[in-house]
């Protein structure tokens, strides 16, 4: 495979900077790498390479002429299929939406555009998010590229699998309850949530309005804040969005680069530690915890004693909003329309109905019922406002924990990458790989995750998180940064050298 | 269709029954722009032509409040007496509707933005106090074109939607129980939804067409036996579109449901249906899930909290209250009690302002509305204000009148012309030829002919008996088929037998 | 809080429009069940006085000036339909109101 896949955005920004290759050849190196794996990993849902390369001459052109669009110009992207593109197909990994092109682009994607980034193609998903391992897009699953019999992790894992083999240097991702962040962590890769509102979230298909943000998922830290910057900042067009300036990230990540944690304070979360971790994934994290002290951090044990009710408020109130979002796929407008068997002269409502079951799979079917029931007369007291004061709780954890610490750590997700089908008849199972995620969504505040090493008792990548304060983002890419400088300097290279060799990869080198 | 149900007479069912009414208005705000996205509100473009990802609940996209539209709920909820919630929020409310393009309507629930208000109307001269529950925000549905046998929905073979009207501002203004009305019920029903749309125009927040739907008026009513303190079971009567329409609704209401209580059966909670047609209800299906609406707050919305000069600010923009301001135009038009009183009546007060403001005098304005127009639009069974002649026409007719271009016969012409849709009154007149003849010569030798084939009359004048003229005058006119100034006609007979 | 029964995922499917066989409502509604039965420990935090959060971030006043912003074609609007006819979106016939 050609070098340049390799290299990190910031990398191929400076090669691009120098002329020492073109955003053409680039997105042609990652569509040819796509060709070549995406047969076993199946990152993507939909290539666009004559979009890709045609953004990507325009990049070029810019350049020659002595504009670029900003640092990642001609620096190509995969999106996550969640987020609707002009005349692209948005699927949102569901039959219901097989073949809609949207007339119109999520802010997000119109700020790739406008920076430059040649979007690649949309990347598989759980349908509509809902999932911890992918295996729930009706279009089959994606493989980790560790190993292609587990799973990428979820809902994202599209976006990060595609990351992790090199099928793109960036991807954007979408996290509710740790869809950006989980599947990190299982695949050695870095991705973001960023402060709720610090995104768009116009054009982002909505799994849980309140819970949802977009974010960036790359290969290292430095990625994550050059891609943050472009995609973050208040919009107009969707009222929950922050209205202040996106912190310096870039600065933070290069700051943090240096290593110089002393004055910091780091809270160990001890309720998202210790049992139910698997013993590889706390060792590696207690490491990291060690290289931060030797950095200089303090270390301070935190307790948020309202996490434990984390999950129950969280698959409350997902599955509520998600309940009504999912109303308006009803084959009325747009998607899939399909008729009831033996019915003539079908209503609309009977219409609905057989759409509805023909084209959600199981898992949305059972959050749609789910989100019903806690919303209905009756119930609503008991389910739907209960978990919304336990929101609160949780919040005032965070905020009594951030008076001791400034930042707060954990394991990203509880185990490795799981095999395919492990769990995908066992919700319950599947809802635990999001315990240590899921506070930051409801809370607000912004997460990152990043590779800690491997697990001993299966070499598989596991996943360090970072907890900031709503609006200070910026934290998350200091901390982050000195930790992956100090595991790089341990490790000697990038945890991903370490990922092995696709097969297809190799028949298509042998090919050539 | 089941065939009509029997009714009580209304006298003896106000006998018997105390009727209580609830009256749900929903008001489309006449913004420039939707309620939660920028797309255009203007009535009658073209289908899906003023639609955008928003509106047409496109998957991804978002909703963004339009403060003009905060403004003027808070106007309402002011010029209602209302307070200003401090606080409050968006609400979805959740069912499944073709038209509707989300399956779930953003409004407001258990917060709504104004409440506890009240307003008196006043009927015969008398006033009523309607308290009013709440005055809250959402948005309208699109509209579906039933394509089929019949039109209607039943039989239909399928529909064709059109959702320019997604998303257009609504609020909706929901009074508390109404009692004590007795037999007036029907006409301060009326009269409050007349009240209420001469109060939003005077705001300036709405076009309260009710033709076109920007007004829309849905009738709560029960009975209870008289004397009796606990409320009956009420039915809610949707699609009562005019005014007459709501006294009619409320009377048919009344007769129906007494006459199924003298029955001794009872009266369903349901969902009816008004014909303005036949003048009946007629029940809506009843559906399994219709009160379970799950209603939770949109989180794509944040929270609205007025700030108290904002409020303060928009109070100061408050029209004068319709008490004090139909005062002030009774002493400025220098109308009697009575007078005012069958012009606010008949539902006139507006279109004799409007027409005053054209340049008619108050007299002739009223002249023309009470009468003339008050007939035709009764004889069409429609709201005078839908008539289809505006305060503009009138006002020009009574000019061409005063100008002696034409006399109040050729008057009522000009306005079948108008009524007809063949223009304006200076074009009907130019086109039926309708002007009175002002040739001199013409009309003074008719009156010689008329003075001639009327001698004893003619000396009658002589004598002064000047009341006579009328006969000559009548003759004269009848000799150029209407189409003269009888005032200028009088005159010549009076200088000639003088 | 009482168990959910397969009558009661009967009921919620068809609120939410969805057409379950009985298959899928033996399959669905034990599942179901393990669910609510692992989340049901929240009626017991004690929140009486505690207020609900349904926004992550305290913002409020968030509005938009009344001014025209270009929207979609028809075409636009339309060109996802499953079903067009005079410039409008074809459904199946409405049941519910005359």
């Amino acid at each position: 495979m050609s070098d340049l896949i390799r290299r990190t955005a910031a990398e191929l920004a400076d090669a691009l900077s120098a002329g020492e290759t073109t955003s053409v050849e680039l997105t042609e190196v990652y569509l040819d790498r796509i060709a070549a794996v995406d047969g076993d990993v199946h990152a993507f849902l939909h290539v666009d390479a004559e979009g890709a390369l045609a953004q990507a001459g325009a990049s070029d052109e810019r350049r020659a002429a002595g504009k670029t669009a900003g640092p990642l110009d001609g620096v190509p992207i995969a999106v996550k299929d969640v987020l609707t593109t002009k005349g692209l197909p948005t699927t949102c990994g569901s039959r219901i939406l097989e073949g809609w092109v949207p007339p119109y682009d999520a802010t997000l994607v119109t700020r790739l555009r406008e920076a430059g980034l040649p979007i690649l193609g949309k990347t598989n998903m759980d349908e509509f998010a809902m999932g911890s391992s992918t295996e729930h897009s009706a279009y089959g699953p994606t493989r980790n590229p560790w190993d292609l019999d587990r799973i990428p992790g979820g809902s994202g894992g599209g976006s990060a699998a595609a990351v992790a083999a090199f099928e793109a240097p960036l991807a954007i991702g979408t996290d509710t309850g740790g869809s950006i962040r989980q599947p990190g962590a299982v695949t050695g890769t870095v991705g973001v949530k960023p402060t709720y509102g610090g995104v768009s979230r116009y054009g982002l298909v909505a799994l849980a309005n309140s819970l949802d943000q977009a974010g960036p998922v790359t290969r290292t830290i430095l990625d994550s804040a050059l891609l943050h910057e472009v995609i973050g900042g208040h919009d107009p067009l969707d009222s929950t969005s922050i209205d202040q300036p996106v912190p310096p990230l870039v600065e933070a990540a290069r700051q943090g680069a240096a290593g110089d944690m002393k004055g910091l304070r780091v809270g160990v979360v001890r309720e998202l530690t210790g049992e139910g971790y698997q013993p590889g994934v706390q060792a590696r994290f207690d490491e990291s915890v060690q290289l931060l002290v030797d950095a200089g951090a303090e270390v301070v044990e935190v307790s948020c004693p309202s996490f434990v009710h984390a999950l129950a408020a969280y698959y409350l109130i997902l599955p509520s909003e998600a309940s009504s979002n999912l109303a308006k796929f009803d084959a009325m407008r747009y998607g899939l329309r399909v008729y009831p068997e033996g019915v003539e002269d079908p209503n609309a409502e009977e219409v609905m109905r057989a759409t509805r079951d023909a084209g959600f799979g199981d898992e949305v079917k059972r959050r749609i019922i789910l989100g019903t029931y806690a919303l209905s007369s009756g119930y609503y007291d008991a389910y739907y406002g209960q978990a919304q004061k336990v929101r609160t709780l949780i919040s005032r954890d965070f905020a009594a924990a951030f008076e001791s610490a400034d930042v707060l750590v954990s394991p990203t997700a509880p185990t490795t990458a799981f095999k395919l089908g492990e769990k995908l008849d066992d919700p319950v199972a599947m809802y635990l790989n999001d315990i240590a995620t899921i506070p930051a969504n409801l809370a607000g505040v912004p997460g990152l995750s990043l590779p800690s090493g491997l697990a001993d008792e299966d070499g598989l990548p596991t996943g360090f998180q970072i907890l900031a304060p709503a609006m200070a983002d910026d934290r998350l890419y200091r901390v982050g940064a000195a930790l992956e400088a100090a595991l790089l300097d341990r490790w000697g290279v990038p945890l991903l050298d370490k990922a092995p060799a696709l097969a297809g990869a190799a028949r298509k080198e042998a090919v050539r | 269709m089941t065939a009509a149900p029997a009714l009580m007479s209304f006298e003896e069912a106000l006998e018997r029954f105390d009727p209580v009414m609830g009256l749900e208005v929903h008001v489309e705000l006449n913004t420039v722009t939707k309620m939660f996205c920028g797309c255009p509100t203007e009535f009658g473009a073209e289908p899906n032509t003023q639609v955008c990802p928003t509106c047409l609940g496109l998957p991804g996209a978002m909703p963004v409040v339009n403060e003009k539209a905060v403004e003027s709920a808070i106007r309402i909820g002011l010029a209602l007496n209302c307070s200003i919630a401090p606080w409050c929020r968006f609400a979805r409310k959740n069912y499944f509707y073709p038209d509707m393009p989300k399956n779930f309507q953003t409004s407001q629930y258990d917060e709504p933005i104004a409440f506890d208000g009240w307003t008196e109307v006043e009927v015969d001269g008398e006033t009523f106090r309607v308290e009013i529950e709440r005055a809250h925000m959402e948005e309208d549905t699109g509209k579906s074109l039933h394509v089929g046998t019949s039109g209607r929905i039943h039989g239909a073979d399928y529909s064709l939607v059109d959702y320019n009207r997604a998303g257009i501002p609504l609020i909706e203004i929901v009074t508390k129980p109404i009692t004590g009305t007795g037999d007036k019920a029907p006409l301060v029903a009326k009269a409050y939804v007349a009240h209420l749309r001469e109060l939003l125009l005077g705001l300036g927040v709405s076009d309260v067409r009710m033709e076109q739907g920007s007004l829309r008026c849905d009738v709560n009513l029960s009975l209870k036996p008289a004397g009796e303190e606990r409320f009956g079971t009420r039915t809610e009567t949707k699609n009562v579109n005019s005014l007459r329409s709501v006294e009619r609704a409320v009377r048919y209401e009344i007769g129906r449901q007494a006459a199924r209580l003298a029955e001794g059966e009872s009266i369903v909670q349901e969902t009816r249906h008004w014909h303005e047609d036949t003048g009946i209800t007629t029940s809506g299906r009843e559906k399994s899930d219709a009160e379970d609406y799950r209603y939770f707050p949109e989180p794509d919305l944040v929270p609205i909290a007025p700030a108290d000069s904002w409020v303060e600010d928009l109070r100061a923009t408050l029209p004068e209250p319709p008490r004090e301001h139909r005062a002030r135009l009774q002493k400025e038009w220098g109308f009697s009690d009575l007078e005012m009183r069958d012009t606010v009546g008949a539902g006139a007060l507006l279109l004799v302002e409007q027409t005053v403001a054209a340049g008619a005098t108050p007299a002739t304005a009223r002249k023309w509305w009470l009468s003339d127009m008050a007939r035709r639009a009764n004889e069409r069974g429609v709201d005078l204000a839908d008539l289809g002649v505006s305060p503009a026409d009138v006002a020009r007719v009574q000019e061409l009148v005063d100008e002696g271009k034409i006399n109040d016969k050729l008057a009522r012409q000009v306005f079948d012309g108008v009524l007809a849709g063949e223009g304006t009154p200076d074009e009907v007149v130019a086109t039926r030829g309708l002007a009175v003849v002002s040739d001199e010569g013409a009309l003074s030798e008719a009156v010689d002919r008329a003075i001639a084939a009327n001698p004893e009359v003619a000396d009658k004048i002589r004598d002064g008996k000047v009341a006579a003229a009328g006969a000559l005058i009548g003759a004269v006119m009848t000799e150029m088929r209407g189409q003269a100034d009888a005032a200028r006609v009088r005159e010549l007979i009076l200088q000639k037998l003088s | 809080m009482p168990d959910i029964t397969r009558e009661e995922v009967a009921h919620l499917a068809d609120l939410a429009r969805i057409d379950l066989s009985d298959a899928e409502l033996d399959h669905l509604a034990p599942q179901l069940a393990v669910i609510l039965d692992s989340i049901k420990s929240i009626s017991e935090v004690a929140a009486d006085d505690i207020p609900p959060t349904s926004h992550p971030m305290p913002l409020t006043n968030v509005f938009r000036e009344d001014v025209q912003r270009p929207g979609l074609t028809a075409e636009e609007a339309l060109a996802g339909a499953p079903e067009v006819e005079q410039q409008r979106f074809a459904v199946p016939h409405i049941l519910g109101e005359e």
